[in-house]
């Protein structure tokens, strides 16, 4: 009985990876999941578009994120709108919880950030109606909104930014957070001016103040941040059904304009069948994850359904170990490049939703270089390379974890590479195991297939340092990305190109495409975003004709 | 009689004290729980801050009876994941599940008694096979394939019910009717067609019986004989098996769960183990292990209750 029960947990873990592991394909950070993260703030950061040094930013129409509505606004209404998602948060407290669950949900919505990050990529003001930087890129001079509150009714001033910022340097345990390390110092000056300095450069830290470790917090409430959420967006958190739904509101003192709908239910799915059936009867109104693509054929009717395909950060790849012989010879790496026929598997395995990508890069990146077509598909010229590098028998091992684009996109990887006389086994790990062995020391695995999803991390995952589990050395790459982030912005454009080429031509990876930002809906829903660019799911630009 | 209510109970409360300690043990032992409450980043202080808060620095027995304690007063502790209570959700979880569950072998007892007991008396007859191929592909259907294609037809084809979700039945009685009318169905089907089988062989060992013979010579038509005598008698092995069936539903639901988007029990224990939150998955599996614990006694206690026969031994 005892050990039938203990069997029963086992068998019910491993449901649940499954089911968790479905999400990845939107929310796996596999750069936020474990620690091995201490380079991030030494080389990390991007510039933004419009943040270079010495710019200001300037007062644009509306918050950020959400889409304009074409047309005329409509009026108000009391109406409810349910999205179907399919990662449930652990807790409301994305101070101590990795993972994309949370800021999803209540980030943009519920709590706000000082700025926000257009359609397009660009800062846009948020909470800061304006700001400067000096021109040695140190000092940041926001300029807050007056007249906003909290939804308890506290006013926000530069005390709060200036409390939420110190507050993710010294309490919050993800490691996100490092992303605050650069702040010397933020100073209140005025209840409306704030003063940041930074230890270096750095301009990905405006970009980075989007995110979630720019959510303005009150004081008051950060003591209960796993079941409340105070903040001062357009919704509040108002009720949470574990296992099924999160409500959120409308704040009906919002600084901005009102939102649209009066009621937005977030409700969680863990089967996608679970989820196109509910849409289908009506029970929710936006998938706003499809994570079969092929089942999209059901909601073809475009009286009744909207098929929304957008873009994503998410970089599809199958990372080779770099350092591992004989995957540290370059030309095995770019023979299985050649190898691969890249838009056949695109086609094969997500139904041709998505962009072929040639490097570490997608095409919303402001340094984008369309590299899709470096390595045409010529089996010739593979089994050539590997003529030379004397590797015509090889045989390598392809670890699955359980994602449902890795599943997809194995059996053909598999029967290309064959054809290449390259054989290769597949194996499929757990997500725990992935993360422990092969994305964590000792990196044990020739070929793995991921999505990497968060914007901007290619100085993360190929910062030239064997410290990350692509084990991609190259001490030109580290050179040039840290002068392009310390440096103006056309330097910073020139030299991230540079680093997009370099990988291509090492093969650093086998790169197969930009995962698309796929939702169906309703075909009365309006105002969904068209691209996934943040790490919310704003809902405030929502509602229903 | 009340000796051995009283003897069932203790083997009961033993069995129940065992399997806690059990599961106690196979759950602190594997891995940090302070770890995996900060996740990988956390640096040395937190951990032993967190390992302080969560008293892992006591002894394991110490441990064990404070969460055994706490959970006699009904206190299951805080999650140090969630931080949210952890009693009241089960509590919750659990009233959705019986829900499920309830109406699920409701569902089976009205399939499987008349269907058994006439499969049992046509025997000989074509209609009675028939009746026990339908059982036959009953059991071999799995309660989520019946719900997907209940789903498909009813929900999705038809439109006449909803593919899924939950209705706390206090605030709408007739929503929730409507949305479990399906996940009983496909609960209740597949455990009908299986307790049918046990209904029909029951009742063929009781036509055999000496008092059934008699009954019909004293001028009894063998329906009438069947059902005042027969039935009575065939009840107790297809109590044991409803014992055992409620047992495997209870913690079977889980997929019949995860097919309807129920927050259920079952739905509770995955999300907890995949989130790794120690304290909930001790609580709910102590909880599951209960109940059932609990049913088999019942259905013991029930077995006097049928049986005059049992009583006095």
């Amino acid at each position: 009985m005892i050990r039938k029960r203990a069997r029963l947990l086992v068998s019910a873990a491993a449901v649940a990876l499954v089911v968790s592991a479905c999400t990845a394909g939107a929310g796996l950070q596999p750069s936020s999941s474990t620690g091995d993260q201490s380079t991030q703030s030494a080389t990390g950061g991007s510039t933004t578009p419009s943040g270079g040094s010495g710019s200001t930013g300037t007062e644009t129409s509306g918050t950020s994120g959400s889409s304009s509505s074409s047309g005329s606004q409509p009026a108000p209404s009391d109406g409810t709108l349910t999205l179907g998602l399919v990662l449930e948060p652990v807790s409301l407290d994305f101070t101590t919880q990795s993972g994309a669950a949370i800021p999803q949900v209540l980030l943009d919505n519920v709590y706000e950030t000082l700025v926000n990050q257009a359609q397009d990529g660009t800062i846009v003001p948020g909470l800061a109606e304006k700001w400067t930087v000096s021109p040695d890129g140190l000092t940041y001079d926001f300029t807050l909104r007056s007249g906003v509150t909290f939804s308890d009714g506290e006013p926000f001033t530069a005390d709060d930014a200036v409390f939420s910022i110190n507050y993710v340097k010294t309490k919050w345990t993800v490691n996100v957070a490092d992303a605050m390390k650069v702040v010397a110092s933020a100073t209140a000056v005025s209840p409306t001016e704030l003063k940041v300095v930074l230890s270096h450069p750095d301009n990905l830290w405006l970009f980075k103040m989007t995110t979630r470790i720019g959510a303005m917090m009150s004081p008051k409430h950060v003591d209960k941040l796993a079941t409340e959420a105070i903040g001062t967006g357009p919704y509040v958190f108002s009720n949470w059904i574990h296992g099924d739904s999160i409500t959120l509101t409308r704040n009906p003192h919002y600084w901005g304009s009102t939102a649209l709908e009066k009621t937005i239910v977030f409700k969680y799915f863990s089967d996608p069948t679970a989820m196109n059936n509910a849409l289908l009867t009506d029970q929710i109104q936006v998938i706003t994850t499809v994570q079969t693509p092929p089942a999209l054929k059901q909601f073809d009717d475009k009286s009744k359904y909207t098929i929304i395909d957008g873009t994503t950060n998410g970089k599809v790849m199958m990372t080779m170990n770099d350092a591992r012989p004989p995957l540290n010879d370059v030309r095995v790496r770019q023979a299985i490049n050649y190898a691969l026929d890249k838009p056949a598997i695109l086609k094969a395995a997500w139904a041709g939703y998505g962009t072929v990508i040639g490097s570490h890069e997608v095409p919303t990146d402001p340094w984008y270089v369309d590299l899709a077509n470096r390595y045409p598909h010529d089996v010739a010229k593979a089994k050539q390379l590997l003529a030379e590098a004397g590797q015509t028998h090889l045989t390598l091992t392809l670890a699955l974890p359980p994602v449902p684009y890795a599943a997809a996109a194995a059996p053909i990887i598999v029967s290309q590479l064959a054809d290449a006389g390259i054989t290769v086994k597949t194996t499929n790990v757990t997500f725990d195991n992935w993360l422990a062995k092969i994305f964590a020391k000792p990196y044990d695995y020739d070929l793995t297939i991921i999505n990497h999803v968060e914007q901007y991390d290619v100085t993360t995952v190929f910062d030239g340092t064997p410290d990350y589990y692509t084990q991609y050395t190259n001490p030109k790459v580290a050179e040039l990305e840290k002068q392009g982030l310390e440096g103006d912005h056309a330097t910073f454009i020139a030299d991230f190109q540079q680093v997009m080429r370099i990988l291509a031509d090492d093969a650093a990876a086998a790169w197969l495409w930009a995962f698309p930002n796929l939702m169906v809906a309703d075909a009365n829903v309006r105002g969904l975003p068209q691209n996934a660019i943040g790490e919310s799911l704003n809902v405030f630009g929502l509602y229903t004709s | 009689m009340w000796w051995q209510i009283v003897r069932r109970l203790l083997i009961f409360l033993v069995s129940a004290l065992v399997a806690s300690i059990v599961v106690f043990v196979l759950l602190t032992v594997v891995g940090d729980p302070a770890r995996t409450a900060l996740g990988t980043n956390a640096t040395p202080q937190a951990l032993a801050e967190m390992r302080l808060r969560m008293g892992l620095d006591r002894p394991i027995t110490t441990q064990y009876l404070s969460w055994i304690g706490g959970m006699a007063h009904g206190d299951f502790g805080t999650s140090f994941v969630t931080q949210l209570p952890i009693g009241p959700q089960i509590g919750e979880r659990l009233l959705v599940t019986l829900w499920l569950v309830a109406g699920g072998m409701v569902v089976a007892l009205v399939v499987a008694l008349p269907l058994g007991t006439l499969a049992a008396l046509w025997h000989r007859r074509v209609a009675g096979w028939i009746l026990s191929g339908l059982s036959q592909l009953g059991i071999a259907v799995p309660a989520f394939l019946a719900g997907i294609l209940l789903i498909a037809a009813f929900a999705v084809e038809l439109g006449w019910l909803p593919s899924g979700s939950y209705v706390v039945p206090a605030t709408d009685p007739i929503g929730f009717l409507k949305h479990m009318v399906l996940p009983w169905a496909s609960l209740g089907l597949v455990q009908g067609a299986v307790l049918a089988r046990y209904v029909r062989s029951a009742v063929l060992d009781e036509m055999g019986q000496d008092y059934l013979r008699t009954a019909r010579a004293k001028g009894m038509t063998l329906w009438r004989a069947v059902i005042r005598h027969g039935l009575r008698n065939a009840s107790i092995p297809v109590l044991t098996v409803l014992g055992v069936q409620m047992i495997t539903v209870l913690i079977g639901a889980v997929v019949v769960e995860r097919v309807f988007v129920i927050p259920g029990i079952g739905s509770f224990l995955v999300d907890s183990v995949a989130r790794q939150d120690r304290l909930a998955v001790q609580g709910i599996v102590v909880t599951i292990v209960v109940i059932s614990l609990a049913v088999s006694f019942l259905v013991d206690t029930a077995y006097a209750l049928i049986d005059p026969r049992l009583r006095r031994r």
